[in-house]
């Protein structure tokens, strides 16, 4: 058994986008906090934190999650993937990225990096969904800006074109 | 927006849980997916002074089969049940109505037991425990007992777990008698307006209610002629005490009531 005392700071170690990376944390720090203040990736965003907006959403060991409601010491340990990860490279947007681009999926992109990590994980098991399948995965974000008519658009695009590309280029979603 | 301290306790074996469950009794709280719990937290309407962790337990993990009973222990997540290749087969009113528990992102962390010890008034899976008839599995240092889901909810998010119990399984009966689920709620996944629940039995049909009272409820209907099922569901609909909020009327509920029993009754008796 593990106990970690409330006031104290625990060490934490975690493989973000394939990267080993370690901090500090409170056991009551949240896994946002953690990885905007303590890592500094700041690409994962704080809406509601309490599980309502998304856009905190990003993938731990491989699953969907919202990090708002994990505790950075659940996390110890865990492969964690966040926004950062998704571009194949720095000067260079992934396909559901430049869907999103081109289609104007964001205006003030406060929910684009929860809906783009969903879409990417949901597109990977999912090649070629349909648009309600794309609009029921959706209602686990909440957009204030776009209508989600555009987003949809994008997904849909970005499903078409990497379910077209040979299978090895398909991670770059 | 940021919860208060508390220690938080990483447990390798089930003895450590009921342990510090013994000690700490209210004071502690167990955490699984953290997807009812972590908002609580967050708001502060929950102040444990130590969380246990407990989804580090492999013998928690488990679904399985015993006789005629499905067993779901307590860090099997939403999306792993929903994901069970004898679902379909074993609990078909299951398979219907998972879907409807929050939404892809917040069921690959949830568990199925944590909501049921949540036990929100709107919930589907307190809402499917008790129109199958199913058992809660508690179990402290000092005994294990199984509490009929019907006795277990006892209040809006107040059950008959002691402070020092943790809630092991539950139990499902296998049921493939004819089912329908249906819900009313602003968007797909949000808390049920009214969520409404029905399996075929040997007389007629168990229907069950959520997002209405402070509990799920269930009654039994026979089979009855149009016009008496209406006056039926309008009686079971009154007594229901519904309430108004935000979201609803009580007058709203107890129409969606009526609709929704009279569609499912027709559909699972056809």
């Amino acid at each position: 058994m593990t106990r970690l005392a409330a006031n104290q700071r625990h060490a934490v170690h975690l493989t973000l986008n394939g990267k080993p990376c370690s901090g500090e944390a409170e056991p009551r720090m949240l896994l946002t906090d953690f990885l905007r203040h303590e890592i500094g990736a700041t690409g994962t965003h704080v809406g509601c934190e309490h599980g309502v907006c998304g856009a905190c959403t990003i993938e731990i060991v491989g699953n969907l999650a919202r990090a708002c409601l994990t505790l950075a010491v659940q996390a110890d340990g865990c492969d964690v993937r966040t926004i950062e990860g998704l571009a194949p490279a720095p000067d260079r947007l992934g396909a559901l990225q430049a869907a999103f681009k081109r289609n104007h999926a964001l205006q003030c992109g406060f929910c684009t990096a929860g809906i783009l990590m969903s879409l990417d994980h949901f597109l990977r098991e999912n090649p070629r969904p349909s648009e309600q399948e794309v609009r029921d995965l959706l209602t686990g974000h909440l957009c204030r800006c776009t209508g989600y008519a555009p987003i949809v658009r994008a997904a849909m695009e970005a499903a078409a074109e990497m379910a077209d590309r040979p299978a090895k280029e398909k991670s770059d979603a | 927006m940021k919860p208060a301290a508390f220690d938080y306790v990483r447990a390798e074996h089930l003895d450590e849980v009921l342990d510090t469950l013994n000690r700490e009794g209210g004071d502690a709280r167990v955490i699984a997916g953290g997807q009812s719990l972590m908002p609580m937290l967050n708001m502060r309407l929950a102040r444990p002074t130590t969380l246990i962790d407990i989804m580090r337990l492999p013998q928690l993990a488990h679904i399985e089969r015993n006789g005629d009973n499905v067993i779901i222990g307590a860090a099997v997540r939403q999306s792993t049940l929903l994901a069970w290749p004898e679902l379909a087969e074993t609990l078909p009113l299951v398979a219907r109505a998972l879907p409807w528990t929050g939404h892809v992102q917040t069921r690959s962390r949830g568990t199925v037991c944590g909501s049921v010890a949540h036990a929100d008034p709107s919930a589907e899976l307190p809402l499917v425990l008790c129109a199958l008839g199913g058992e809660v599995h508690l179990r402290s240092r000092r005994k294990r007992r199984r509490v009929p889901a019907n006795d277990f909810f006892t209040g809006m998010m107040v059950t008959t777990r002691a402070d020092d119990e943790l809630i092991e399984a539950i139990s499902l009966p296998t049921n493939r008698n004819a089912c329908a689920f249906r819900e009313v709620a602003r968007r797909h996944g949000d808390f049920a307006i009214v969520a409404c629940a029905a399996v075929a039995t040997k007389g007629g049909v168990c229907l069950a209610i959520g997002g209405v009272g402070d509990t799920p409820v269930t009654r039994e209907f026979p089979r009855l002629a149009s016009g008496a099922l209406d006056d039926a569901l309008n009686t079971f609909a009154y007594e229901l005490d519904a309430r108004d909020d935000v979201h609803a009327s009580a007058r709203y509920r107890r129409d969606l009531v009526r609709l929704l029993g009279a569609e499912l009754i027709r559909e699972v008796l056809s």
